[in-house]
């Protein structure tokens, strides 16, 4: 039940944004599909494993890769489809508590959440670019088998 | 004649470039589209530096070198979408370089956002849904769902009329914080660390931070390191916003 409810609350989440980043109007459904397969991969993924960093780094992963494949087949740019993904996933909360320490003199508690929230946007910016190099490796594979076929 | 068509192809790289920037794409793209673009009206070797401020883009060894600079940022993923759409026309001879430039200007000065009420709907709404996601209490949500929307509706008040964006976001979370604090204070609310997270999430700089540590990733280091600088400042002001309420 709570996996039915958090799918359709990103699902809203990522329809939204991608109203307030202005997507084309067609693809809003798409971006919000996009957003919530890649929060459900980061929820479970937490679940299973207890790390929310390894999880950020499997929900950018399917963010990418659904937005890749979407924008080859849509033929637009990948950044529309995954940008209302990625707002998810990023460590909101982290920096706020990060902010928050450091303004209230706690300079230890604050280094250990900053340092989190660091390590989590490398987690995600790590997996779009490793999303999107295996799919150019998958994608020049395809095009060669194609041109060898040709060829025979 | 030959200079005056390498001008005109020039003008129309840079002035993609231009709306691709503002627009918010990625470093690398921006470059690829320039370069695309280029090499569809025959001129090869073109090189170019694309910085969030700027572009210099030049023809190579005899051609001309420009300068174009860049002072607004947004996010309009449709506009991206646009400009992309020419270059694709452009590189199948389906424009002309001529007509490519008349639509990339109609492009520039086409307001093509959904209506104002509909981006606060949109903030409110996320922010509500935020805090469920968060692991709030259902008895939050209408005050997290007020605390964004104003937020996002002082963000883009003030920026309109100071054009100073982290004064505006200061202002924005200071206001999320006030509502929050009164929301707790007259109890409709319970929690206030999460109502703040959620209500601040419309501001906070996510897509900045993911596209500054892809920049550096990708090696465009200039662009990479001033995208997390703005994110930095951007997050920086958001705190302090909510601090000075959390200080009373």
């Amino acid at each position: 039940m709570t996996w039915i409810v958090q799918g359709i609350l990103s699902f809203i989440i990522a329809i939204s944004f991608a109203i307030i980043f202005n997507a084309p109007r067609k693809k809003l459904i798409a971006a919000g599909l996009v957003g919530m397969s890649g929060w459900l991969i980061f929820s479970g993924f937490t679940l299973v494993s207890g790390d929310s960093i390894q999880a950020s780094f499997a929900g950018a992963f399917i963010v990418a890769l659904a937005a890749h494949i979407l924008s080859k087949r849509f033929r637009m740019p990948m950044i529309i489809f995954s940008v209302p993904g990625i707002i998810l996933l990023v460590p909101g909360g982290l920096a706020y508590n990060a902010m928050r320490n450091i303004v209230e003199n706690d300079y230890l508690t604050a280094i250990s959440y900053a340092s989190k929230a660091f390590m989590t946007s490398g987690a995600i910016a790590m997996g779009l670019v490793f999303a999107e190099v295996l799919m150019q490796l998958i994608f020049r594979y395809l095009r060669r088998k194609k041109t060898a076929s040709q060829n025979v | 004649m030959l200079n005056e068509k390498n001008d005109l192809a020039i003008d129309c790289c840079l002035l993609a470039g231009r709306l691709m920037i503002e627009s918010g794409a990625e470093t690398y793209r921006v470059e690829d589209t320039m370069t695309r673009m280029a090499i569809s009206q025959g001129l090869i070797g073109t090189q170019s530096f694309v910085t969030p401020t700027g572009i210099m883009f030049s023809l190579g060894k005899d051609g001309s070198t420009r300068l174009m600079a860049i002072r607004d940022r947004i996010t309009d993923l449709e506009k991206i979408a646009l400009v992309n759409q020419v270059s694709r026309k452009l590189t199948t001879t389906e424009l002309t370089i001529e007509e490519a430039y008349e639509e990339l200007q109609r492009i520039a000065s086409a307001n093509l956002m959904f209506p104002f009420l509909l981006q606060f709907i949109a903030a409110a709404v996320a922010s509500g849904c935020f805090l469920i996601l968060f692991e709030g209490v259902v008895k939050d949500v209408p005050a997290a769902t007020i605390a964004g929307g104003m937020g996002f509706l002082v963000v883009t008040l003030i920026h309109e009329l100071t054009r100073v964006k982290f004064f505006a976001e200061f202002i924005a979370a200071s206001i999320v914080g006030a509502l929050a604090f009164l929301a707790v204070l007259l109890n409709v609310g319970e929690d206030l660390n999460i109502i703040i997270i959620s209500g601040v999430m419309p501001l906070v700089p996510g897509l900045l931070i993911t596209n500054a540590v892809r920049d550096l990733m990708a090696g465009h280091f200039v662009s990479g390191v001033s995208k997390g600088a703005e994110a930095l400042l951007t997050a920086f002001a958001i705190g302090a916003g909510v601090a000075l309420v959390l200080s009373f």
